[in-house]
């Protein structure tokens, strides 16, 4: 009778559950405060992020609130700020992958020229430093060197520039930004690449030497190829953080004269959701910008496939 | 020794004067903000180019820092923040990490799957807020502290860690009757100190450094983290006001000193757990 069979695949499922459950019950005990913190903060506003298709009052409720379907998400594609906000994002994002990647890989590579292990040392500590200061200081140090009558400024002025204001300019904000993270990153960023390069077998140079090649052939022929792995699974792994990039230095840097090309969908969305408190509408980017950022993860990881035949997550 | 050409004589020259001066540019504009807040801040206003020693000698700026009240409850909130949230980060995160290596632990890839979903996908800044709201954390320094309290890089971390602990150890744990909770606490945690050390670190710079959180749950300045006064001081971005910036520009590098150099201090000490992090996390799997 199939009724029956069912119900009592319906227990032995239950039965199983309930027996694992008993069986793991300390495990399940570990688990539980992570638990708690997953379903709380991650998967709750997941639940809440409905607030987009609704017109949310926070005296009605999420469920209370009118659906309005995709009326933020028309006003938000129509608006002046949407175009903008893509491109900025983009391209403050993938200008920051297209300089500040390549920087780490290459002091990694001068490093690894050095023969003087005491030099080699006192750099890579020295350029591990400004990775300590913390975002806040690191960006008040930016504000103080850009401004006007700050220091690079006033080496501008001693080679007979004209003094810039930085921090004032559109055109300037993508430059300092993206410098200013080679800063804080290129000596904390070097030191996978270098236990990279550690990680190549001393018998290729070896080989490479009876063969009469010179430095430079062998960082072209056996170093760069021995890291490249490593290259292209950072490099992947930056290319899908693409759309979610560091909006907290953007907050402290940009202003009201650099939004032309600073204010990103992050920063619209704090300015419209947490200053100006129009939850729906916010969250309505917010979404538009987490679907986007998922799209590409899923993509990079079909990429991440293919190339080295592991995935990604 | 093997014979340089000149050309790689040449280049090595080259180079060592290149990385010479990428460590100046590094390490110099710190060396500035020191020698700066030793300097007289009406001199230093009007000071053009580089600094090499304070433009006239003076403690003025941390006379100020000193009597500023809101940099030392900032001070002992961070250290409430760092201390606190870091013990509750770890022991969440490696309990959870426990039961995920776990290969007789039957739901583990759901609630893999569940827990790396998050990394792909989230609900927005806003229906977080609301979140936090709703559970009554607003204003309060726990919201600086649970919203956050597991980082899921760190979590898959610890696991991997975990998961390399040979099966026999266990094995022969559970043959002399331990639960999992023995196993967990007295195997493979003592065995694992060097990962929870390097997630400590992690986590405490973390709490350190935040301050976005703060600036959106925090009301009460009495609150308010050490990073979100320096903002204050640093940044003045919606306030540009003249009157204060005289002052502001006296007591500016000092207030970077005396946040920055305690972490400055212990980084030397520090620096060889967050080069193993590094690895670490980049063989995560």
């Amino acid at each position: 009778m199939p009724a029956k069979t069912v119900s009592r695949r319906k227990r032995s499922l239950w039965h199983r559950i309930v027996r694992d459950f008993i069986f793991n019950k300390y495990n399940y005990l570990l688990l539980a405060p992570a638990l708690i913190y997953y379903i709380l903060f991650h998967y709750v506003p997941m639940y809440g992020a409905q607030i987009a298709f609704r017109d949310y009052y926070v005296t009605k409720g999420i469920l209370g609130s009118d659906w309005v379907g995709l009326k933020y998400f028309e006003q938000f594609f129509s608006s002046y700020y949407f175009g903008r906000l893509v491109t900025n994002t983009v391209l403050l994002s993938g200008l920051n992958i297209l300089w500040g990647f390549p920087a780490p890989i290459i002091l990694a590579l001068l490093l690894n020229e050095v023969r003087n292990q005491v030099f080699k040392k006192t750099v890579q500590t020295i350029t591990y430093l400004p990775h300590f200061i913390s975002l806040v200081v690191a960006c008040g140090i930016i504000i103080d060197f850009t401004k006007q009558n700050g220091l690079i400024n006033d080496i501008i002025a001693f080679f007979g520039g004209e003094r810039i204001l930085f921090l004032q300019s559109p055109e300037w904000f993508r430059p300092v930004y993206i410098i200013s993270g080679i800063w804080q990153e290129i000596g904390w960023g070097s030191i996978i690449y270098l236990s990279a390069i550690a990680g190549i077998s001393q018998e290729l140079y070896e080989a490479a030497k009876i063969d009469g090649a010179n430095r430079w052939q062998e960082t072209w022929h056996i170093t760069l190829p021995g890291i490249m792995e490593t290259i292209v699974i950072l490099l992947i792994l930056r290319v899908g953080k693409l759309m979610s990039l560091g909006y907290e230095k953007v907050l402290l840097l940009y202003n009201e004269t650099t939004y032309l090309t600073a204010d990103i969908i992050s920063t619209y969305v704090y300015r419209r959701g947490i200053q100006n408190a129009e939850y729906s509408f916010a969250s309505a980017v917010d979404l538009f910008n987490s679907v986007i950022n998922m799209a590409l993860l899923l993509i990079v990881n079909a990429i991440s496939k293919r190339v080295q035949g592991s995935s990604l997550f | 020794m093997i014979q340089r050409t000149k050309g790689e004589k040449a280049f090595g020259g080259f180079n060592i004067i290149f990385l010479s001066l990428l460590s100046i540019c590094a390490l110099y504009p710190m060396y500035y903000v020191l020698m700066a807040s030793f300097s007289d801040s009406g001199r230093l206003m009007s000071h053009s180019g580089l600094l090499l020693y304070p433009d006239g000698f003076s403690l003025q700026g941390y006379k100020v820092i000193i009597d500023n009240a809101n940099i030392w409850t900032g001070y002992g909130n961070t250290l409430f923040i760092v201390i606190i949230g870091t013990i509750i980060s770890l022991v969440v995160t490696s309990m959870a990490a426990y039961p995920l290596s776990r290969k007789s632990f039957t739901l583990r890839n759901f609630f893999m799957l569940m827990i790396t979903f998050t990394m792909m996908f989230s609900g927005g800044l806003i229906p977080r807020f609301l979140v936090v709201n709703d559970v009554g954390l607003y204003d309060s320094i726990w919201s600086l502290i649970l919203p956050v309290a597991v980082n899921t890089t760190n979590l898959i971390i610890m696991r991997t860690a975990f998961a390399a602990v040979p099966d026999s150890l266990e094995e022969s744990a559970k043959i002399d009757g331990a639960n999992d909770l023995v196993t967990y606490a007295r195997i493979i945690l003592p065995l694992t100190k060097a990962t929870l050390a390097v997630l400590a670190l992690y986590y405490g710079v973390s709490y350190w450094n935040s301050w976005f959180t703060a600036s959106i749950y925090l009301r009460s300045r009495s609150k308010f983290p050490l990073q979100l006064i320096l903002r204050e001081i640093l940044i003045a971005n919606d306030n540009v006001n003249t009157d204060n910036e005289l002052m502001a520009e006296s007591i500016k590098y000092a207030a970077i000193i005396v946040s920055t150099v305690p972490i400055l201090c212990a980084y030397p000490f520090l620096q060889r757990y967050f080069v193993k992090g590094v690895m670490i996390g980049a063989v995560k799997g």
